[in-house]
């Protein structure tokens, strides 16, 4: 027997496979789309995994670091070591600046992790080159994503480091490249001023006569002195021990220590559910409006390719062809096209996926999915082509 | 060409292209998700020698430091020196104003005239006290002759002893006189000196050979005590006092060698010594203080500027040695993960030394030979599949700084 569906496709090659290409395209646009959103979702959880920990402490009553700014004094980490139940704890900052390298600035999330004992929480977790910091000052890992070389000098605030090592994939809530620096050189960047700001500050300070006082000498030293000191990060993170339960570590530092905990899982529901929640939205309204539009179009190019062929219809139907054997090569066509689209959009997602400035995911679960809807769609709208086709008159082949 | 041969033609190259297709989503499928094997490096752990290494931060200070200003409160007169002068010890810096210093001076200078005219007058007085004791025991001497011959009565005798004694008395009293008229011009001469001194105290000198860091007051200001006027270091001592961070300071000591980096000339290292580790070390930023003397002190150099300081500390021989990249942590263990065969396994380690181009100690839990993952992709977890690769990075690894 031969393939009624495959000779048609074979009489009209060209605009077939220009169509399935077509539809490919936007089924890949689709996918990407979908791919964005699950990279936003991945950004938030790339960030929680890259600081390693399973334990957050932040400033009580807010939902830092990332969500809410906050700040607590950096000897808390001692208090919270000394838990019972806590492997590790190590002080951490996190902020977003503009870092300076040799080709202009990039936009970066600065942290500050305790880099004086290996793999410490916070620390870059992975290396795609070079190596972990080693001097107490001056030295930087830096994503791939920021473009930064090994050896490069960048500047961060009032100081030059050393790329020492690039990582991949570590970036903030909002797709921002990390930017792994030394504890006390971050404190000073986050909380130190640029040379105006303390210049401007001292002569304040000077100006003010209950601070600058005649008779006392050494004060108005101390009083400057005192100013340009900061002893604060953003939270601490904490390591449990094997075994022990992180819920109950957080209650215990939430009633005794005075301090905000959240577990993992509360602190993917704040990155997830609130800071990237309306961003995430307007991604969902989006795919869905393409997915219905990908739809429409499918369906419509299956009829309209229907439309295109209802004399030669008519012809088999005069010939004799049951309605059966018409509605299969119509379906069996609707079909392919969906498969060979969906093949081209799936490539072509993986192709241009890398080049988007924010990470695209393109999970295998969105595929089979993707995959499924396409064939679904393809089917239903063959019934309205198969409807219109099975209504053809015989008689049309020889008339008008 | 045979009109009827066109199918066929037409039929494999849709044939290709399908093939095509299909490989390109069975590439894709394989290469990319989760599917892919996660490129790694790889590196065998080797004996070598460590050369541990401890940077800190440091400012050029001077070892001595003067603050030089007036021990009891003064307006500033005149400041004869100015920053960046050298001066040598003992030289005039300043003069503070006197205010009535030298009308006291010149007080004390008439009082003192006026203690010579009453030694003079009280030299005056005991020589006529002198000269009527010689004239009363003269009378005396010849009333006693003459009573002896009773010329005179008893009685005249004794008003002639009374007369002696009167004059014996005005002597005593002359001579008195005369001690007191010395003492009193001893004292007005000691008060002269001292008021001197305090005038000298008033000239502000050099303790030391130096150089002006700070003129912190001009003429007509007042300064209170202990307040310094003009600062001096001795440029000849400058060092670098320099903060380490004490989680690595294990093993600094004395005399060990360091090189110096300032910020105005980073590409010099400048060869220096450890010459003191204080031993109260900084509880609240939790740094070691230590202070490196340069070998020779740089020509130009500023008190206060930063630098980066390496200190060398003694080697470790024989030790095994593996990238500190490859060091990983799972739960409380600190490890790496050892490549065996195709198996891929998590291996507990205690390391020890760490040295600044980024080499660790591993003191157990490995052997020579040993293959682990330094550079991955992603975060390896067990059974995960890799594909060993020179370089993760499209350009080569670049020189490790």
């Amino acid at each position: 027997m031969i393939s009624l569906a495959g000779r048609d496709i074979l009489h009209g090659w060209g605009k077939f496979v220009l169509t399935a290409l077509g539809l490919g395209l936007l089924i890949g646009v689709t996918l990407t789309m979908a791919g964005v959103y699950r990279g936003m979702v991945d950004d938030a959880k790339r960030l929680l995994d890259a600081s390693g920990a399973d334990l957050w402490v932040v400033q009580q009553d807010t939902q830092g670091p990332y969500a809410e700014s906050s700040s607590l004094r950096d000897d808390v980490v001692h208090a919270v070591q000394g838990l019972a139940g806590v492997a590790r704890a190590s002080n951490v900052t996190y902020l977003t600046m503009q870092v300076r390298g040799a080709r202009g600035d990039v936009r970066a999330m600065v942290v500050g992790f305790e880099a004086d004992r290996a793999a410490m929480p916070g620390a870059p977790p992975f290396l795609v080159a070079g190596r972990q910091i080693t001097r107490s000052h001056y030295e930087a890992v830096a994503d791939l994503r920021t473009g930064f070389a090994l050896g490069e000098r960048i500047r961060v605030r009032r100081h030059e480091y050393t790329v020492v090592g690039l990582t991949q994939r570590m970036v903030s809530s909002g797709g921002d490249p990390m930017v792994f620096i030394p504890l006390a050189d971050a404190q000073e960047a986050q909380f130190l001023k640029d040379n105006d700001a303390i210049r401007n500050e001292r002569a304040r300070t000077t100006a003010n006569p209950t601070l600058n006082r005649p008779g006392v000498p050494g004060l108005l030293e101390a009083v400057l002195a005192a100013q340009s000191a900061n002893r604060n990060v953003n939270a601490v993170l904490v390591r449990a021990a094997s075994g022990a339960d992180a819920e109950a570590l957080a209650a215990t530092i939430r009633r005794w220590k005075h301090h905000e905990a959240f577990t993992r899982a509360q602190m993917e529901q704040i990155l997830v559910a609130k800071l990237i929640a309306t961003s995430a939205r307007q991604i969902g309204m989006f795919l869905v409006i393409l997915a219905v539009v990908s739809a429409a179009i499918v369906a419509f190019i299956i009829y309209t390719m229907t439309l295109s062929k209802l004399r030669e219809i008519a012809v088999l139907k005069l010939i004799g062809t049951r309605n059966r054997t018409i509605a299969a090569m119509i379906l069996q066509q609707a079909l392919g096209l969906g498969l060979i689209g969906f093949a081209v959009g799936k490539v072509a997602a993986t192709v241009w996926a890398p080049g988007f400035p924010k990470y695209v995911l393109l999970e295998p679960g969105d595929a089979w999915r993707g995959l499924a809807a396409v064939l679904v769609i393809c089917a239903l709208a063959s019934t309205l082509a198969i409807r219109v086709a099975l209504k053809v008159d015989p008689a049309a082949a020889i008339g008008g | 060409m045979n009109p009827r041969r066109l199918p066929t033609l037409r039929a494999l190259g849709l044939a290709l292209l399908a093939l095509l297709l299909v490989g390109a989503l069975a590439f894709v499928a394989l290469r990319t998700g989760p599917l892919a094997p996660t490129r790694v490096t790889v590196t065998r752990a080797a004996t070598g020698t460590l050369q541990p290494m401890l940077f800190g931060i440091g400012t050029v200070e001077a070892q001595r430091s003067y603050a030089v200003g007036p021990t009891a409160s003064a307006r500033v007169a005149r400041v004869a020196v100015d920053v960046g002068d050298r001066v040598q010890v003992g030289q005039a810096l300043a003069e503070l104003d006197p205010v009535d210093l030298d009308e006291r001076a010149a007080a004390l200078d008439a009082a003192m005239a006026r203690a010579l005219s009453s030694i003079a007058a009280a030299d005056a007085q005991r020589a006529d006290a002198l000269a009527r004791r010689e004239l009363a025991a003269a009378t005396l001497r010849r009333n006693v002759e003459l009573n002896a011959q009773d010329f005179i009565s008893a009685t005249a005798l004794e008003a002639r002893r009374q007369e002696q004694a009167s004059a014996d008395a005005a002597l005593a009293a002359a001579q008195a006189n005369q001690a007191a008229a010395v003492q009193e011009h001893r004292r007005l001469r000691a008060e002269r000196t001292a008021l001197q001194r305090q005038r000298e105290n008033l000239r502000l000198v050099a303790p030391a050979a130096g150089v002006i860091t700070a003129r912190e007051a001009e003429a007509g200001s007042t300064l209170v005590a202990g307040q310094p006027l003009l600062r001096m270091i001795d440029p000849a001592t400058l060092w670098l006092r320099v903060r380490f961070d004490q989680g690595r300071a294990g093993g600094l000591a004395p005399g060990a060698a360091a090189r110096v980096a300032l910020r105005s000339n980073p590409e010099q290292a400048l060869p220096g010594r450890v010459a003191r580790v204080e031993a109260v070390s900084d509880s609240v930023t939790e740094e070691r203080i230590g202070l490196v003397a340069f070998e020779q002190v740089p020509a130009g150099v500023s008190v206060g500027e930063l630098a980066e300081v390496t200190v060398a500390l003694a080697p470790r021989a024989q030790a095994l040695l593996l990238p500190n990249a490859s060091l990983k942590r799972r739960g409380e263990q600190l490890g790496v993960w050892q490549r065996d065969g195709t198996a891929l396994r998590f291996v507990a380690l205690r390391v020890g030394a760490v040295s600044l181009d980024g080499q660790v100690q591993v003191l157990d839990g490995l052997r020579a030979g040993d293959e682990v993952v330094v550079h991955s992709e992603r975060e390896l977890r067990d059974g995960s599949r890799i594909t060993v690769v020179d370089s993760l990075l499209a350009d080569g690894a670049g020189p490790t700084p």
